[in-house]
Parts: structure tokens; sequence; C-alpha cells
């Protein structure tokens, strides 16, 4: 039996027919055609799917699509604003924070959440905020790097 | 003020060019494509690791809703084996169908392919499938293999053994024993690895009946590869036909080099159900699937002179190689590995014996580094041995023996000719920036308050920019191993460069349009870089053995030249000057002395299309090919440290620092191959600490997932102090080494060697296997003091 479920992805309102066990990452890759966030692994290890559910970063494959019907989401394609990027988004790039970049996404949003918590975290908070995230490519130095960037442009823009 | 020299692009931190769609969530990956019409495919796999397989019983998974088509291994008529890629002589090469008919050999060999509307009624009907399984003993232990009563996995291959392969002066070695003043043994397990790059295999197939042309996008290192082989060898189609795309692929490490069986069944099956079909592993599925890595058990032994020369290696391998020969297992043990066994020392001798063994295991193949990690490995690993036995300093007994600096060939003991090195400048360099008398000092005070502080070392050699295909002709490869790169000018100017490298995390999309601005002159924004299409690119090798910028950058590099000389005589006709007297500078065509007499790069670039007032007999057009086949390997090296502390009563190592320098040769971006330094020493560190993949004897895949397979995460790993020297190479124009898998192949025996070093006052001098987790280091602790 399919479920009714509609939320809001982006500032766009979503509604969908989904059966019960279809995961939200699967729901927003293959129902809603966002494909930034994605999937790594099938344990809720790699953090890959990360997305922000009502302002908190949540492993998108550990949700039923239909535990989100009246949420408000946000996907990495929703991050820039009007063509901007996000100061964690452009800290990745300034500081060389991806190479395959397919954890990026989840790496972007965990970051998020993890700045809004800590503005001005240590390394040693960034490394153990990031517990829930894998990258095979960097050894994490530049990710780290990056977040610190994105922490101090963010300070300065408030 | 500003020179000409200012406005060059090589060996800058140029921001990446392709990060904008990673960081907005528009990179295009395998998996988000979507086709009209499009079926998805789920594998029935062994859950056995060896057994006989029966009947097949597909009538559940037949009527199961939205099942479109199931196929078993007996379907797949006029489908022939999955074929290995470097052919040792005597090698046993089994027969690997893609879909196992009569024996599954690894947990996981796929029996049968479900193809359904959706992915959910795949994943449904394939559990519907029901198989006979007659289980048959499994043997795992890579030092079992080949003992008498292990179960026989091949028929062509008696007693497990594929191949025997050694390299080296025997008795040479025997002589040199024979006259030690010391010698030492260790017994060193490499242990299997997983590489687990982020995005798992993917693939969709799509056959267009109308033209019979089939497009296959798959998670490849290496298209034109993948389609060579499954064209030539598997399916037997035309590759006319067939164009194969790797998209933006997350991360290869190796494990997407090779033909697998998936994107083959898929291939297939597209042109018998005509629609397009997608496959994307499980986690669980790459664990069990993807070519795993390393997997050597070793004999080892050393013997020195009363002043610590190195006078003889002596190594005797046994390699597992899994359940069948992945695309270029054979060669990863044996050319990859014995060769390397020299290292940056002068040694007196050096003999390598090898055993490549089949098991009821997951194909071994390539993983980053690929050979000259277990061999870095085994040798930095005994020189410390040695060390302790001959009661020298380990930076002394390695100072003692590194090659001197040369510009033009070192011929080692194993069949290579080094290009270029200059080994203890880098290890100079290393315990300059590690303050090395003062870490002995802090280590010494630390121990007298009873903390276990060490402090390790390695160096590494490496042979890569892959490779001169006569020699790895001869050597059993059954691939050339060039790379070719063209360079389109367009009528406006704007350049589009097709590589036969591809990228995959490596930034070749900045990289080489780096390289062509800096060569032509004009901006970076006028240079399109296009990989990973058999459709659009003539031929290419791909990227493995950190060969892309030195063998791919130098076929662009050739390409470029071409380029200017044809320049030169439409710019010579255009100024009525003669060829010969025209250089390049600054973007463009000149008398040579004279840039007020100059054609400017983007107006020759139109006279060429536009050939209205043109040299006579001159080709229209702007446009070069070149295949740039390297006439040596290129060899990195360095130095890295690592300072450890080990918790006395857990056995968990803390890293405190990791110190290393790299020499690649020229660098075209720092920023990008200081990245990839980084990733691979994370690799390298999780080797040496967390890794590694553990079968049950019943060949049960027990670090199956990401919560049983520790893969390295942030918080346990440091900020990495990363420095270079550079020692150009001679082997390419370009003087660039190849940075791709250094740290790998350093960081697993400096962290080892640090933990050891950590250990040393409780009387510890090795530790046989690999990785150092906290149940491993207790029980060595507690083993140590029992002992005393």
């Amino acid at each position: 039996m399919k479920h009714s479920v509609k939320m809001t992805i982006n500032g766009q309102t979503q509604s969908h027919e989904v059966e019960p066990r279809l995961l939200l990452v699967h729901y927003i890759r293959e129902t809603v055609g966002l494909t930034g966030t994605h999937v790594g692994c099938d344990t809720s290890q790699c953090g890959a799917c990360t997305i922000l559910i009502n302002g908190q970063a949540v492993k998108s494959c550990t949700v039923f699509a239909v535990q989100a019907d009246g949420a408000k989401i946000t996907t990495i394609e929703g991050l820039a604003k009007n063509g901007d990027l996000h100061p964690i988004q452009q800290g990745f790039w300034e500081k060389h924070g991806l190479q395959c970049g397919f954890c990026t996404p989840g790496m972007i949003l965990a970051a998020y959440q993890m700045l809004e918590r800590y503005p001005k975290p240590s390394e040693e908070q960034i490394r153990h905020q990031l517990d829930g995230n894998l990258c095979r490519c960097t050894g994490y130095h530049n990710i780290v790097k990056a977040i610190q960037w994105a922490s101090e442009h963010m300070a300065g823009a408030k | 003020m500003a020179t000409a020299t200012d406005t060059r692009l090589l060996g800058k931190s140029i921001k990446r060019r392709e990060d904008p769609r990673f960081i907005t969530g528009r990179g295009s990956y395998t998996d988000d494509l979507k086709l009209p019409g499009m079926t998805y495919a789920a594998f029935v796999r062994s859950p056995h690791a060896h057994a006989k397989i029966g009947k097949i019983d597909l009538t559940q998974a037949k009527a199961h809703p939205g099942v479109v088509a199931i196929f078993t291994g007996k379907d797949l008529t006029g489908v022939n084996s999955l074929p290995c890629g470097w052919l040792l002589p005597e090698l046993k090469v089994p027969p690997h169908p893609p879909l196992a008919v009569d024996t599954a050999r690894y947990v996981g060999d796929p029996v049968a392919v479900v193809i359904a509307e959706t992915q959910d009624a795949a994943l449904d009907a394939a559990e519907k499938v029901k198989v006979d399984w007659n289980v048959r003993p499994a043997v795992t232990a890579t030092a079992k293999a080949a003992e008498k009563g292990a179960s026989q996995i091949h028929e062509v291959a008696p007693a497990n053994v594929a191949f025997k392969w050694q390299i080296g002066d025997a008795a040479a070695v025997d002589a040199a024993f024979k006259t030690a003043a010391v010698t030492v043994k260790k017994h060193i397990v490499n242990q299997r690895l997983v590489a687990n790059a982020m995005e798992p295999r993917a693939c969709v197939a799509r056959f267009d009946a109308a033209t019979g042309d089939l497009t296959l996008w798959v998670t490849s290192q290496n298209p034109h590869v993948h389609r060579l082989l499954m064209t030539a060898f598997v399916l037997g189609i035309p590759e006319h036909k067939v164009r194969v795309i790797a998209p933006d692929v997350g991360g290869g490490f190796g494990s997407k080099i090779f033909l697998y069986n998936e994107e083959t069944v898929c291939s297939w099956a597209t042109r018998q159900i005509k629609r397009p079909i997608r496959w994307t592993s499980t986690r669980r599925e790459a664990f069990q699937t993807d070519a795993h890595g390393r997997d050597h058990v070793t004999d080892a032994e050393l013997a020195l002179s009363r002043d610590g020369k190195i006078l003889g290696l002596r190594v005797k391998t046994i390699a597992n190689l899994g359940a069948y020969l992945s695309t270029f297992a054979p060669a990863v043990p044996t050319y990859l590995y014995g060769t390397l066994l020299n290292g940056v020392y002068e040694m007196g001798a050096i003999h390598c014996d090898v055993t490549g063994v089949f098991t009821n295991t997951t194909p071994v193949d390539a993983y980053r580094g690929a050979g000259r990690p277990e061999a870095a490995y085994l040798v930095e690993r005994m020189i410390e041995v040695a060390a302790v036995a001959l009661k020298m300093d380990v930076a002394e007994i390695r100072k003692k023996n590194f090659i001197p600096k040369f510009e033009h060939g070192y011929q080692t003991k194993v069949a290579l000719t080094y290009d270029s090195g200059n080994y203890a400048a880098a290890f100079d360099k290393l315990l300059g920036m590690l303050d090395y008398r003062k870490i002995r000092e802090e280590q010494a005070a630390a121990r007298k308050q009873g903390k276990l502080i060490g402090v390790g070392f390695s160096t590494y050699i490496e042979a890569c920019s892959i490779a001169p295909s006569k020699v790895v002709g001869s050597l059993g490869a059954q691939a050339g191993l060039y790379e070719s790169g063209i360079v389109r000018v367009h009528p406006t100017g704007k350049i589009t460069v097709f590589t036969g490298s591809h990228s995959h995390g490596q930034g070749h999309e900045t990289t080489f349009s780096q390289l062509v601005a800096d060569e032509l002159g004009v901006p970076m924004e006028d240079v399109e870089i296009v990989h990973g299409d058999t459709g659009a690119i003539a031929f290419g090798m791909g990227t493995y053995g950190s060969r892309s910028a030195s063998v791919g950058g130098t076929a662009i590099h050739m390409s470029i030249h071409k380029i200017k000389e044809k320049g030169k005589k439409i710019a010579a006709h255009l100024l009525e000057a003669s060829p010969g007297d025209m250089e390049y500078v600054n973007g463009q065509f000149q008398v040579k002395g004279f840039p007020g007499k100059a054609v400017p790069f983007g107006q020759v670039a139109l006279t060429a299309y536009v050939p209205h007032n043109y040299p006579e007999g001159l080709e229209p057009g702007l446009e070069e090919t070149s295949f740039y086949d390297p006439s040596n390997f290129c060899f990195p090296f360095g130095a890295h440290a690592c300072v450890v502390e080990v918790d006395r009563d857990t056995g968990h190592v803390k890293l405190l620092r990791y110190v290393a320098v790299d020499d690649v040769g020229n660098v075209i971006n720092p920023m990008i191959v200081d990245g990839m330094v980084h990733g691979g020493i994370a690799q390298g560190v999780g080797q040496a600490l967390w890794e590694g993949a553990v079968y049950e004897d019943d060949g049960q895949l027990v670090t199956g997932t990401m919560m049983d397979y520790a893969l390295p995460k942030a918080d346990m790993l440091p900020m990495y102090e990363t420095e270079r020297t550079v020692t150009p190479t001679p082997v390419n124009p370009l003087g660039i080494k190849g940075a791709g898998e250094t740290g790998t192949i350093a960081a697993t025996p400096a962290v080892v060697n640090a933990v050891v070093d950590a250990l040393r006052p409780l009387g510890v001098d090795h530790i046989e296997t690999m990785p150092l987790t906290p149940e491993r280091v207790w029980k060595t602790i507690k083993a140590a003091k029992a002992g005393r």
C-alpha cells in the first residue's frame, strides 16, 4: 500500500505516493531527481547521504520517506543562494577539501550543522563532529581546513 | 616587477575547476543516470565460499511482479571468460565466467541476474531465486592454500598454485648470507585490504536495437580498456559499435581498473531485452566483489656487515590471488613487487621467490600502490629490525645504505633502472622537519616517565608512470601502456583536449588545462579537458600507477609541440618569413627576437580553418594527436616519519605527528599533489592500524560492511606535515614522476615502525601482522611482559 508524502525540499513542495519502505535518500534521488545526495554504504557509516531535515543534519538513508512527511529539507542543491556559494562550499573549494567529490555533499551538510552548534570549532571538535562522515580521498586534512575557512568567513559575515 | 615567468601556470596551486559542480551537488556519477525505459539489475550471489551449483529454480522469482528477465550462467551462450591481462610464464588461467555456471568459488560469486522494472522488484525477486548448493570445503588462508589436503579450487591449478615466480640472484644471496656478520629473519604478513572508494561500482548499459550501438556508462578508471576487454575477449561484439563512458567517478584506488562480472553481464543482457539496465553495487556487494588488495605472507631475511651495510635480502612470499585471476592480478605480487625490493638502498644481492595461490576469497588485484607498498613495507621493516640487532640508530643505518645521488640511471639488483634520485637529501630534509635529535631526547624523557613513545621512519621507491610498452610486453602484459592526447584548436583559438587518462578525483580538468594554458600562453578558461568517453577520445589506457601527468600529460605536451610547429608554418607564411626563423612566445608566433613581427595564436587558428592565405601543401585545420610511450618507468621516492604514543594499558595507538617528504619530480599543481599525498597517507595509516579483510575458515567475509571494516575517520588522524624535494625525471620532457600512490606506500611502514619503536623498552622488535589494533598491540605488550 502506498502512502502520500508531502515535504519541502530546497524551498519547493514535493508530494508523491510512496511505498512505506522507501528510504528518504532514494525518494530524494529517484523520485524527486536530486542526485547530489549520494549513497555510499548500506549501514549508515559513510554519511554521503547527509541532508538537513528541519535544520538538523541527518543521514537520509536512516529515514523512511514517510517519516519525513511535512518536513523542511535542504539538500546540497539547495545550499547556494542565488548562485552564491555558501561559505562552507566556498571553503571546500578554496582549501581543496574534495577530490572525487562523492562524500562532499554529505561532508558539507554535516559541517553546516557543526558550525551552527560550534561557530568557532577547534580542530579536535571538527574531527570529532565528522565522526559520521567518511572520505577516502583527502585524508581529512583539507576538509578540516575547509571547515576552518568557512568558520572564519561565516563569523566575518555576521 | 612582474616578469614573463610570473605568468607561468605550472607549479601554481590553482583552485580546481571541477569543484563547482561537486560542491553544489551537480556531479554526474553513473548511478545518477536515468534513461527512458530503464530497468534495474540485481545479482544472485553465492552465500558459500565454495559450492557446486545444482538446480536453479526461477519459478517464484519469475512470477514476481515487475520482473523483466532472469539469466543464469547457462543462458550466457557465446559469452567468454573474463580475461586476465597479464600472463606470466606457465600461469594457470582458470575459466572466469561472468556468471558462475557449475561452481561458485567465493562468497559473492554471481550466479544469476534478475532484471526488473524497479530496483526493489529486482532485489525482491533475486531473493526468490532458489539455488541448490552443494557446499564444498573452502580454503581462505594464504599460507594454507597450497598445503596438502586443501580444497581444490580450479582443475587447471593443482595445489591451488597459479604461478611460481622469482627474480634476483639466489646464489649471490646465499654467498652474502655466508659472509654476513649479522643476519635477521622475520615473518611478515601484509594483510588483505578493501579499497572502499566512496562511490560503489555501478553501470548503465543501453543497447539501441535500431543502430546496433551499445553504450555502457561504468565506474571505470580506464573506459577504453573496459571496451577492449569486453568486445575483443568476452562478448565478441564489434569494438566500434560500443561506447564506454566513465563519467564522474567517485574514487577508484585501483578497484575500478578491472573488468568485472556485472558490467559484462548487463552489457550482454541489454542486447537481449533491448532496454537500458542499471546496476549499482551495495556496499556489502562492494566488500564481497570489488577486487581486494595486498594479502601477502612472507618470510624475509636480511644479511648485513658489522657496520650495517646490506649484503643480501632473501624473500619468500605467498600471494593470495583470490578465487579467480582479476584483470591484472598476476603483475601485482611479481613485477610490481619483487622488482621494488631494492628500495633506495645499495644492496649486495637480492632474491625473491613468489608463489601465487588461489583461495575461496574475493579476487585480489591492484589496490593503491599495488605491490610497491608490500615491497616498501618489507624493506623498511627489515632495516629497522636489522638496526635493533646491530644496535644502530634507525636513521644512521638508512644513511649508511642510501644509493648516492644520481641523475641518469641506477641499475638495481632486480631488473629496474631507476631514473634519477637523491634519497639522502629527502631523508635529511625529513630529519630537519622532525627535529630528530630533539624528538629522541623527548622520547627518552617520556620513557623515564613510563610513557611508550615511538618514532618510525620509512623511505620508499616507487615505479610509476606506467609503463614502457615493450618492457611490460616482455613481462607478460597483454596491453601497451602508452597514453594518447589530442589537442584540438578551434577556429576561434579555443582549445579542447582529449586525454586517454581518466580522472576520478585527481583533478585532471585543472592540471591538464594548466599544462596546456601554460605551454600555449592562453587563458586556462580557453582550454577544455575531455576524458572518460571512448566516443570522444581516440584511445587511452586510463589512470592507475600514477601515470596520468607523466604519461598522459606528456602525450598532450607532444601534441602541443606539433601544434606549435604547424602554427609556425602558418604564421611564417602570413609574415613572409621562414618557418625556421619563427618562435612561439607569450601566446604569439613571432620572428625570433622580434616580438613586433608576430601573429597571435588566435589568428593562426582562424587561418588554419579559413586557409585563403595559406602555405602551399599544408593541410588545413589545427588538431594534433600524439601517443606517448615512455622509455622507462619513473621512480618517485621519499621519506616519511611518524611519532606515536602507545597506551600501555589498552594498546591504543595515538598518532602524535606525521611528517612526509616526497619527491615526485616536477609538479604542475602543488595543492593537488599535496592532497593526493594526504589521502595516500590516510590509506597507509589505515592499513597499519585499522584496516583488514578477515575471512572465517569457511570463507565468510567477516569484515563485510563499513561497520566491521575500520576505515580511517577524521578523528583518527592528525594534520600531516608535508614537504617536497624536486628531482626531475629525465624520462619525460615534463620532468614529472608521479604522485598518486606515494603516501600509501610510505605510511604503512612508518607507522608500524613507530609502534614497534614505542614498544622497544618491552623487548619488542617486530609484530608479524597488521593492523595494529589496540587488541593486537595489547596482546603484544602482554606477551612481551610475560616473556621477560
